[in-house]
């Protein structure tokens, strides 16, 4: 891919902002030139991206085109994978997150993450939420409590659970468990919010309900959602990534992306002809 | 392969499964039912009055007042005994003086025949020799009497235990009858048979063992009687009672084990193996922990895993050398044997297997949880002891118990380093430098070293069953716990 057709994307990018209204365009995470690497294997390659606050972004694209790589990248995940470097920066808060200077358990406390499979600690569902804010030190059982309540209301579990917040969260059914992640999650009251592929495992009603969340979600938390589904990617997003063989093909408003999409491979892509 | 054959196929390998369980299940149940029912012996007997004199005498257990009575019972019943013991050595003096008297006699008979008429003496010499040689068998017959009526007495002591009234040896065995009625029955048979080794005429056959009645050698005697007296009276001398000794795990023994309970060995038993956890679970956890969450797979990393394993071969008594060489002579940990000492060497020889266990229950545990735990902003640390551990407990928690399983019934580490025959229940200030007894060393030395490895049958079957059975509970334990583990994370 030419340098041309990156600088084009960015500049697609920037239209949104000027056109939507309800809220201002203003990066929260800025790739720059961000390249991630698995031995000799660029899974992601040069990325230049600004991902707006406080809105939906999805990243879509074929299975192994880097989305959940690079989605990986924003709260450094992809430390625990053995050979996994990156070149180039990936911005947050005016900081390189792979910079020396970093903390990674506090950008993490930041960047939250939900996963693709509902992964509930097996412990009470209060445990389950209170992990974090216990490991950022705050002790007091009340304290606690209140958090556990908003951030269940927040995920729109807690008149489900409220009776057995001391049950085993493994005895939820996957929606809820999913939604008690994002609990779990919100909890320690991040800026951004991972989505990897979030409803992959649930049923449509459960997805259903997700997909309300994160709506709600909107205007609190940068969102940034990976997803195989387009309709969902549609749905719920305000701006869309199209990322295809590790590079950034295409970045705008969804509405527009979906509708008037400026390349030819987000076309094809989006109207099911290959992916 | 056509439809038929693959069906023959399938249920002949069925067919070879379950044959093989069935052999396994058989041959579990002739090892262990034996062992079960001699136990069982330590614990279900009938006990004699002797016995409930002891417990009473040294336990302070029982009824003092049917005690008495029952005592008082089984000494009318033992009198004719004590009597005619009493009445033997008089007669044996006054058969002596006797025989003294007739020997005199004879002398003086011979000094006439010599002095007499030529003519007679042939005919009275032969009078004379025939009678002499009459009297040799008597005479004879006593000095065997004589013999033989020391072991009487021997026996009737540890049958009966002393009479009344004698001044009471130090030792519980001298002073003490036989407790159980199948030493009962045993003694009996040793005091009214004699058993005698004969060798026949032709040497190139084997000896043969004769058995005959003892009451033969005392016939005409005042003793004669003794023999079949023991023998119909033994019940009412004895009064033999069904009892349930389950005392006998948390009696101490006296007598080398002659009576009493096994508590020194238990809790030896005790001692070593929640000790030896002590030092290898920590250990063992934390090296599992390195091994996987933070070791950078590598030479060194191989080295070190093959050591592991290769620890985990190596035979357990040279894992007792090595303890008593390193622990006790290069580090002074205590002055000799202890069950400090102990507790390492056998803390050595389980380590492999709890590294190994908690190394695979920590790579059980789903990626997923360590993900969730990181993505909220703990460290590693902290993933590893809130989230990685707990997630593992199940699997290590089995490792563990299966290895407490074998530190319980390992002898030979525990040799050199932590075991005596004989020994006082320790408390725990006493670990760091006393040995203790336990249990599998002492079944090794009471059925191999102990001065009455026959008569103590009972208290090695006890001790068997008693290992035996608490390496089997341990066992089950880890079958149980981790059935419901497995439940658990399949719901």
């Amino acid at each position: 891919m030419s340098n041309d057709t990156i600088q084009f994307n960015i500049q697609a990018a920037a239209i949104p902002h000027r056109e939507s209204s309800a809220v201002d365009f203003e990066p929260h995470v800025t790739a720059e030139d961000f390249s991630i690497f698995y031995g000799s294997n660029e899974a992601v390659k040069s990325l230049r991206l600004e991902i707006p606050a406080r809105q939906v972004t999805a990243i879509i694209g074929p299975s192994g085109c880097g989305k959940s790589t690079f989605l990986r990248a924003i709260n450094r995940m992809n430390d625990l994978i053995p050979n996994c470097y990156v070149k180039g920066k990936l911005i947050f808060d005016g900081y390189d997150i792979f910079g020396p200077q970093i903390d990674v358990t506090a950008l993490r406390r930041r960047v939250g993450m939900v996963f693709q499979k509902p992964n509930p600690f097996p412990k009470s569902v209060f445990e389950n939420v209170a992990y974090g804010p216990r490991i950022h030190g705050i002790r007091r059982r009340g304290r606690l409590m209140e958090i556990v309540e908003r951030s269940l209301r927040k995920a729109a579990l807690w008149d489900e659970v409220k009776d057995r917040l001391s049950q085993n969260a493994l005895g939820l059914s996957g929606g809820q468990q999913q939604r008690l992640c994002l609990a779990r999650a919100i909890a320690v009251d991040p800026e951004i919010l991972l989505m990897d592929e979030p409803t992959s495992a649930l049923d449509p009603q459960a997805t259903s309900r997700i997909e309300d969340l994160i709506g709600e979600l909107r205007g609190n938390y940068t969102v940034i959602i990976v997803t195989h589904n387009m309709q969902q990617a549609a749905r719920v997003s305000d701006f869309t990534a199209f990322l295809y063989e590790g590079m950034l093909i295409e970045f705008g408003a969804t509405r527009k992306l979906f509708t008037t999409p400026k390349q030819k491979r987000t076309e094809d892509y989006i109207t099911g002809r290959f992916g | 392969m056509n439809l038929g054959t693959r069906k023959v196929v399938d249920r002949a390998f069925s067919g070879l499964g379950v044959t093989s369980i069935v052999l396994l299940a058989a041959a579990l149940v002739v090892i262990l039912a034996p062992m079960v029912l001699r136990g069982t012996g330590a614990f279900v007997f009938r006990g004699t009055v002797e016995f409930r004199r002891l417990e009473f005498e040294k336990f302070g257990r029982g009824n003092p007042d049917r005690l008495k009575a029952e005592q008082a019972a089984a000494i009318r019943a033992r009198k004719t005994v004590y009597d005619m013991l009493k009445v033997f050595p008089r007669e044996i003096e006054q058969r002596e003086d006797a025989f003294r008297a007739e020997k005199r006699e004879l002398r003086k008979k011979r000094r006439a025949a010599r002095d007499a008429d030529v003519a007679e003496q042939p005919e009275r010499k032969a009078a004379l020799d025939r009678r002499e040689k009459e009297f040799d068998g008597r005479r004879e017959r006593l000095d065997r009497q004589k013999a033989d009526f020391e072991e009487v007495h021997k026996l009737v002591g540890e049958l009966l235990g002393p009479p009344p009234g004698e001044e009471l040896h130090a030792v519980w065995d001298k002073q003490y009858g036989q407790t159980r009625w199948d030493g009962v029955e045993k003694k009996v048979v040793l005091l009214t048979k004699i058993d005698q080794w004969v060798q026949p005429d032709d040497p190139q056959q084997p000896n043969y063992l004769v058995r005959t009645p003892r009451a033969k050698l005392y016939e005409g005697t005042a003793l004669a009687g003794l023999f079949d007296y023991v023998e119909d009276h033994a019940e009412e001398m004895f009064l033999p009672k069904w009892t349930f000794y389950w005392r006998f795990l948390t009696d101490t023994s006296d007598s080398a084990h002659y009576f009493g309970g096994i508590w020194p060995e238990i809790l030896g038993t005790i001692y070593l193996t929640l000790g030896s956890m002590v030092f290898a679970v920590p250990m063992g956890v934390i090296a599992a922990v390195y091994l996987v969450e933070y070791a950078k797979e590598g030479p060194t990393i191989r080295v070190l895993r093959t050591f592991t394993n290769t620890l985990a071969g190596v035979p357990s008594i040279v894992f007792g050398l090595f303890g008593a060489v390193f622990f006790i002579r290069t580090l002074h940990l205590s002055e000799g044997k202890s069950v400090l000492v102990g507790s390492l060497t056998l803390a050595l020889l389980v380590l492999p297997m709890i590294i190994r266990a908690a190394e695979e229950a920590i790579r059980a545990v789903p990626r997923t949880y360590k993900e969730a735990a990181l993505s909220v902003g703990a460290g590693k640390w902290r993933t590893v002891v809130t989230v990685i551990l707990p997630a593992a407990l199940p699997g290590i928690l089995t490792g563990i118990v299966i290895s407490m399983g074998r530190a319980a019934g390992e002898t030979a580490p525990i040799i050199f380093t932590a075991a005596v025959s004989v020994g006082q229940p320790l408390n725990l200030g006493q670990v760091f430098n006393h040995p203790t007894p336990a249990l599998p060393w002492n079944i090794y030395n009471l059925c191999t070293e102990h001065r009455a490895v026959d008569e103590i049958r009972h208290v090695q079957y006890g001790m068997v069953l008693t290992l035996v059975a608490i390496v089997l509970l341990l066992n089950l334990a880890a079958i149980v716990m981790r059935a419901r583990i497995s439940r658990k994370m399949r719901s």
